[in-house]
C-alpha cells in the first residue's frame, strides 16, 4: 500500500471514511431486513468496500457513475447523505426515491448516481451515454459504471465496449469480480480472463489483484479516469475481490458453494482493516484518531437509522406520480 | 403550406429540431448516408446539404449493428442532458433491445422518484405488405403499449408525422415512433417551419353519425376508403385516427360512439391484445349502455407474416374487411334502407 500513502492525508482518512460508512451501512441494513424493518431483501457489500470506494474517490463532482443490484455502496462512496439512502430502503417518503426504487434501485442525481440496476448489466449502457452525451456537449465530466463478473457475461457489455471504443467515448468499465455470480462460481462459466477483453476492444484492460487494497484500486482506476477525460477513449479494470456474506440477506443456501479455506483466506483481508494499520504504520494517522472516525461514522449510520425509522411512509399519491414528466390522468386509477 | 410525403415530414421535422436545439442529436444505423431518407436535405433546401453537413458527425453518427448499446446509450445520454433521436429502421429490431426499453427507458423516472428526465425518441417503420417476410414485417406497437413509462406514436398522414414527430422530440418522456411504411409516400399539405400536434389527442379524419371507425396506423386509409364507399350505401362513417396509442384519446373515441352506437377498429397488429383490444375495452367499459350493435375489430390475422406476394395480403386487414364490418354492424340499418328502397 505504500505507492499510494503520497496521497493528501485527507483524502486517504476520507477513503476510510466512506469504507466505514459503507461497512456500517450495510451491517445495520442487514439487521433490519432480520428484524422486517426493510421490506425484501438487500445485497450488501460487506467485503467489497476498498473496490467500491478506490475507484469512486477516483471520481469527481459532475462525474457519472451506474450500479448494479449489490449497490448500497455506489452512492455511499459518491459522498450521497446516509438518511435518504437507508429511509429508502425502508420504503419510506423521505427516501432518496420517494420510496419507489428501494435497495435495487438506489439513485442520487445530485452526486451523480444515475441508478442502479436489479437486472444484471442493464445499467452499462446508461453510462455509455452519459459518456456520449459529455463528448457531444463537450463536458470533461466522465462516465463509470460497475457491473459483477456474472454481468461480465451479458452481450450487451460487449456492444457497449464495442461502441465506446469506435467513439472514443469517456467510459470506465468496472468489472466487480467477487468470484462468484449468485452461488455460481466465476471461473466455471468465464473464458479466460475479463480483464483481457478489453484488448479485443482496442482498449486498456487491467486487472487489480488485490481488490481489498483501496490505493490499488485507486490508482488504477484513477489513470482509466485521466485518459478518459483527456479524451483518450474507455478502459475496462477488473478488480478482484470478495463478498463476506450472502448473496443477499435472508437467502438460506443448503449447499456450501464457497470453500472454507478461500472464505478464511479472504475474511483476513478484511479491506477495512487493512487500510487502517497501513494508514497507522504509514504513520498518516494514530489508533486513537481511527477509533475516532470509526465513532463518528457509526454515530451518522445511527442517525440515518433513526432518520429513516422515524420517517413517515409515503402518501398513497406517490404511487401515481412521476411515470411521465406530465401528471397520471388520477381518474384512470381512483 | 406545402405538399409533402409522409417520410419527408419526418426528414423535416428531424432538421428543424436539430436545427433549433443543439442537445438534439441523431443516432442509428446508416443514418450519415440518409440511406431511408429522413436525414437528406430536402429539395426545397439542397443548398444546404445533408444532415452530417447542415450538423456535423458529432450530432449525426452512424452507429455498429448494436441495438442493445444503441437503445441504452440514448436512454443514458437523455438522463444527462441530450435529447437524442434513434433511428431504429425496422421495428422488429426492437426486440433487440427489450431490456432497455422496458426495464430502463419505462421504469427510470418511476423508480428513481422522478429524478430522471428521459427526452428521447425511438423511431422505427413498420416494412409490411411489402414482401419482406417475417422478420421485417412486423407491426409490434401493442407490445410497447403494455409498458407503462413509454409514449407510443403511430401517425397516419405526412401533417401528423410532422407534428407527433416534433411534439415526441420536444417532449421529457420516451417516445417510441411506428411508422407504416406503406404510409411513407401518402401526401398532404403541410405547415411550412415548426409546429407540432399535441400527444393524446385523437384526429377526425371524418365526420359521421351512423358507425365510429377507429383506425390505426396504415389502415386509415383503408377506413378512409370503406367510409366512402359505405357512404355511398347511406351509411355514415365517423373516422377517428387516435395518432397517439400511449396516452390514448379515450374521450374522443367514447364521445363519437355516444353518438353513433357502433364501434368498428381497424389495425395492421395482431388481433391479440392490440390497440383495437384496448379501444374496444375501453368502449365497453364506458359506454356499453350506447352500443346498438357488438363491437368489431378488423386487425391482422394471429399468423406470422409469409413471404410470397400471393400470400402476405391474407394477413393484413384490407378495405374489404373493414366494410364487411360495418355492414355487420350496421345491418339493422341496412335492412331498413333496403326496405324502403324495396
Amino acid at each position: 500500500m505504500e505507492h499510494g500513502m503520497s496521497l493528501p492525508g485527507d483524502t486517504l482518512l476520507e477513503m476510510q471514511r466512506r469504507m466505514l460508512r459503507i461497512r456500517h451501512f450495510d451491517e445495520r441494513a442487514s439487521k433490519m431486513v432480520k428484524r422486517g424493518y426493510i421490506p425484501g431483501t438487500v445485497h450488501t457489500s460487506i467485503g467489497q468496500e476498498a473496490q467500491v470506494v478506490g475507484a469512486c474517490m477516483a471520481l469527481r463532482q459532475g462525474d457519472h457513475m451506474t450500479g448494479n443490484h449489490r449497490s448500497h455502496g455506489h452512492p455511499i462512496g459518491m459522498r450521497s447523505p446516509l438518511g435518504p439512502l437507508m429511509a429508502e430502503l425502508a420504503g419510506k417518503a423521505t427516501g432518496v426515491c420517494k420510496g419507489k426504487g428501494g435497495s435495487l434501485h438506489l439513485a442520487d442525481y445530485k452526486v451523480g448516481s444515475l441508478g442502479e440496476s436489479g437486472i444484471t448489466g442493464s445499467s452499462i449502457p446508461i453510462a455509455l451515454g452519459a459518456g456520449l452525451s459529455a463528448q457531444v456537449l463537450g463536458e470533461t465530466r466522465v462516465a463509470l459504471t460497475f457491473f459483477g463478473d456474472g454481468a461480465a457475461n451479458q452481450g450487451v457489455l460487449y456492444e457497449s465496449m464495442n461502441m465506446a471504443s469506435a467513439w472514443k467515448l469517456p467510459v470506465i468499465f468496472l468489472c466487480e469480480n467477487n468470484h462468484y455470480a449468485l452461488s455460481t462460481p466465476a471461473h466455471t462459466v468465464t473464458g479466460g480472463r475479463i480483464c483481457d477483453r478489453g484488448a479485443g476492444f482496442g482498449m486498456p484492460g487491467t486487472r487489480v489483484e488485490d481488490g481489498q487494497d483501496v490505493l490499488a484500486v485507486h490508482e488504477v482506476v484513477a489513470e482509466a479516469v485521466a485518459r478518459a477525460r483527456a479524451g483518450e477513449g474507455p478502459s475496462l479494470v477488473e478488480v478482484m475481490t470478495y463478498r463476506f456474506r450472502e448473496h443477499s440477506e435472508g437467502l438460506r443456501i443448503n449447499v456450501d458453494y464457497r470453500d472454507a479455506d478461500e472464505r478464511s483466506f479472504w475474511t483476513s483481508r478484511d479491506p477495512i482493516l487493512l487500510f487502517r494499520k497501513a494508514l497507522i504504520e504509514a504513520g498518516k494517522a494514530t489508533a486513537e484518531q481511527m477509533d475516532m472516525i470509526e465513532a463518528e461514522i457509526l454515530q451518522e449510520v445511527e442517525e440515518c437509522v433513526t432518520f429513516a425509522m422515524e420517517s413517515p411512509v409515503p402518501a398513497r399519491e406517490v404511487a401515481f406520480a412521476d411515470l411521465y414528466s406530465d401528471p397520471y390522468e388520477l381518474e384512470d386509477v381512483l | 403550406m406545402s405538399l409533402m410525403t409522409f417520410i419527408g415530414a419526418i426528414g423535416a421535422a428531424q432538421q428543424e429540431a436539430m436545427a433549433a436545439d443543439p442537445r438534439v442529436i441523431l443516432i442509428g444505423e446508416d443514418v450519415e448516408a440518409n440511406v431511408y431518407g429522413t436525414t437528406g436535405g430536402s429539395k426545397q433546401r439542397a443548398e444546404q446539404g445533408d444532415f452530417v453537413q447542415q450538423f456535423g458527425k458529432l450530432r449525426i453518427r452512424n452507429t455498429p449493428i448494436s441495438e442493445e448499446a444503441i437503445v441504452g446509450a440514448a436512454i443514458g445520454a437523455a438522463m444527462t442532458g441530450l435529447r437524442p433521436i434513434v433511428d431504429l429502421s425496422y421495428s422488429s429490431f426492437l426486440y433487440m433491445a427489450m431490456d432497455q426499453f422496458v426495464n430502463q427507458a419505462a421504469k427510470n423516472r418511476y423508480m428513481f422518484g422522478g429524478q430522471s428526465r428521459l427526452p428521447v425518441l425511438f423511431r422505427s417503420a413498420m416494412f409490411y405488405g411489402l414482401n419482406t417476410g417475417a422478420h421485417h414485417s412486423d407491426r409490434p406497437y401493442p407490445m410497447f403499449m403494455g409498458v407503462p413509462g413509454l409514449k407510443v406514436i403511430a401517425p397516419a398522414s405526412a401533417r401528423d408525422a410532422k407534428g407527433l414527430m416534433r411534439a415526441a422530440i420536444d417532449s421529457d418522456d420516451p417516445v417510441l415512433s411506428f411508422e407504416a411504411v406503406p404510409l411513407w409516400g401518402q401526401k398532404e399539405e403541410v405547415e411550412d417551419g415548426e409546429f407540432t400536434i399535441p400527444l393524446g389527442v385523437a384526429r377526425t379524419r371524418r365526420e359521421g353519425s351512423d358507425v365510429t371507425l377507429v383506425a390505426v396506423s396504415g389502415s386509415v386509409p383503408l377506413a378512409m376508403q370503406a367510409a366512402e364507399e359505405m357512404a355511398g350505401r347511406g351509411v355514415s362513417c365517423e373516422v377517428i385516427d387516435p395518432r397517439t396509442l400511449v396516452p390514448l384519446d379515450t374521450k374522443a373515441i367514447v364521445r363519437s360512439v355516444l353518438k353513433t352506437g357502433r364501434l368498428v377498429v381497424a389495425e395492421p397488429a395482431h388481433r391479440t391484445c392490440g390497440a383495437a383490444a384496448e379501444i374496444a375495452a375501453v368502449v365497453a367499459d364506458e359506454a356499453m349502455h350506447a352500443l346498438r350493435a357488438p363491437i368489431k375489430r378488423v386487425c391482422a390475422l394471429n399468423m406470422q407474416v409469409p413471404f410470397s406476394p400471393a400470400l402476405e395480403g391474407e394477413i393484413y386487414p384490407t378495405k374489404e374487411g373493414i366494410t364487411a364490418a360495418i355492414e355487420a354492424v350496421c345491418a339493422d340499418q341496412l335492412d331498413t334502407r333496403n326496405r324502403r328502397v324495396g
